[in-house]
């Protein structure tokens, strides 16, 4: 069944939507639930602080739906909203999701749009990225499923980044960006030599979906379009479950054997020509089509192995 | 403390701690009898990619003996490193390795004590300090998420401002006493007592789920996390 390929959502960029258009286009029509919706108005206690406005979800919609016919817990991130960055607020309604999944055991989708930690409640934010991943860690240990999603405007970076390398399978597309330090973050503390953040081609090079999918740091590669982020949600909650001693030694084989092969590597078109794709130049410019037939026979994956 | 300080308080000339670069490895024997596994880093070390990977090695071997020893975590950090070839090679995934090993270990029985006696910063702090079972700081420790320049830089408020109202807001600043009024750091220790007599105290209470959420609301620092965190647990078992 695939009930969003005849709704409109069809054609709905994934990078220019808001996260409630993101989750109608997600979801099974008529079956979201939300938790401490804007009704509620549990606004961020910090931001007054500050003289900036407050957002009465505080940037993040969490609740109850299916996707395909499955029950399964959901979170979309606000990127319009303090660039999707974890607050005190925001986090505990991820902590508070994943905690429920575990004791549901119930499998959960993050729609990431975030630059990080929210800087003006910074240590609430970091200790909400903490606390999420272990709740994370402890939901998948239960044998739950998280799929990431990673598409939108804000990217995903920072303690978002680090939230996304725990997920059991993550879905990118080429607009989605995941990285630790921003190319701004970098430029401002090691100057432009190390990272010109104005070179967005360098950026996507670096950080893009593209390169992500080929070095194995994403699963599913889509193109923008919520249509496609739902079929490959439903790819990915079809994958086995699981976290153990095997899964983590697989991962740390696999993160070692990517330093000892690209290790040297400069930039992302190094990377790809050892890869072995023949048109490593022409990878930015490819078509989704041209560029899963080039990825294909040559990218490392990641299975059983995150 | 210095790092040498630190280790005789702990475990007297009863270990082979040994400092590899920036990084630290080896086992200390406890006044009691105990043994504990000692990793950690020195010098203020970044955490890139190539560190990440080496520790997270070592926690895994430790998680794959079935000794049930302890792991005691050392941290002055700055924060991960910045850099292009560290991003290239896809830091997020090696941070996030090293937080997972960390949890798997606690889960296979070896139990995680981060002690902060240095620095450390945005996500080495998460995938390090953090991620450990309990984390506790000695005195003169300086975390934080970011400097208050660089988060001018980034939030484009004034440096004056955020200086001013980092007198009265813990929420945001960078220091130790924030983090222990947002629940991040459990205890502080006492450097004139012997570290050992404080770790055997800690390493005796039993651990049950993450207690953070309950600290930083008790201590004032962090009034509606624990709180939203329950409503959406309650929320998601009605919706079953």
């Amino acid at each position: 069944m695939n009930a969003a390929s005849a709704t409109p959502h069809a054609r709905l960029s994934w990078f220019e939507a808001g996260a409630r258009e993101r989750l109608a286009a997600l979801l099974d029509p008529g079956s979201f639930e939300e938790f401490i919706g804007p009704e509620k108005r549990e606004i961020s206690p910090h931001l007054k602080i500050f003289d900036l406005p407050a957002q009465f979800d505080d940037g993040i919609v969490v609740g109850g739906a299916r996707i395909d016919g499955a029950p399964v817990l959901v979170a979309a991130q606000e990127g319009r909203f303090m660039g999707g960055a974890f607050g005190e607020v925001h986090g505990a309604k991820l902590t508070g999701l994943l905690r429920a999944a575990k004791a549901l055991k119930r499998d959960v989708v993050i729609a990431f749009d975030t630059g990080g930690v929210r800087l003006q409640e910074a240590n609430a934010g970091e200790l909400a990225i903490s606390e999420i991943i272990r709740a994370l860690v402890e939901a998948r240990t239960a044998g739950v499923r998280v799929v990431g999603l990673i598409g939108g405007r804000a990217g995903c970076y920072g303690g978002g980044g680090l939230i996304s390398g725990c997920c059991s399978t993550l879905v990118v597309s080429e607009q989605g960006r995941i990285s630790v330090s921003g190319p701004e973050v970098i430029e401002t503390n090691k100057g432009v030599e190390e990272f010109d953040s104005r070179d967005r081609a360098l950026v996507w090079r670096t950080m893009g979906g593209k390169h992500r999918y080929l070095i194995g740091g994403a699963d599913i590669f889509v193109d923008d379009n919520a249509a496609a982020f739902r079929d490959a949600a439903i790819v990915a909650l079809g994958r086995p479950a699981g976290f153990d001693r095997k899964r983590l030694a697989a991962e740390q084989a696999r993160l070692e054997r990517r330093l000892t092969r690209f290790g040297a590597d400069r930039d992302g078109r190094d990377v790809w020509r050892e890869l072995g794709l023949t048109q490593a130049d022409a990878v930015p410019e490819l078509s989704t089509d041209a560029f899963l037939h080039q990825a294909a026979d040559h990218r490392e994956t990641a299975d059983d192995a995150r | 403390m210095t790092l040498d300080d630190i280790l005789a308080s702990l475990f007297g000339d009863a270990h082979d701690v040994a400092l590899d670069g920036d990084s630290l490895s080896g086992r200390g024997t406890l006044p009691q009898g105990g043994v504990v596994h000692v990793l950690g880093f020195a010098h203020r070390a970044e955490l890139g990619v190539d560190q990440a990977i080496a520790l997270a090695g070592r926690v895994l071997d430790i998680a794959r003996t079935d000794d049930g020893l302890p792991i005691l975590f050392l941290i002055d950090s700055s924060s991960q490193r910045m850099s292009r070839r560290d991003e290239l090679m896809g830091l997020s995934e090696y941070l996030a390795h090293l937080a997972k090993a960390l949890l798997f270990a606690e889960q296979a029985g070896h139990r995680s004590v981060g002690l902060l006696y240095g620095g450390s910063a945005a996500g080495a702090f998460i995938a390090s300090a953090l991620a450990c079972g309990v984390l506790v700081a000695l005195p003169g420790a300086h975390p934080e998420v970011m400097d208050l320049p660089s988060m001018s830089r980034v939030t484009k408020l004034p440096l004056a401002v955020l200086q001013e109202k980092a007198k009265t807001t813990p929420v945001f600043a960078p220091g130790m006493e924030n983090l222990v009024l947002a629940g991040a750091i459990a205890e502080v220790w006492d450097p004139a007592r012997p570290l050992s007599g404080q770790l055997e105290a800690l390493l005796a209470q039993p651990t049950a789920g993450d207690p953070r959420g309950a600290l930083g609301k008790a201590r004032g620092g962090r009034t509606k996390a624990l709180d939203i965190a329950e409503r959406v647990v309650a929320l998601a078992t009605a919706h079953g």
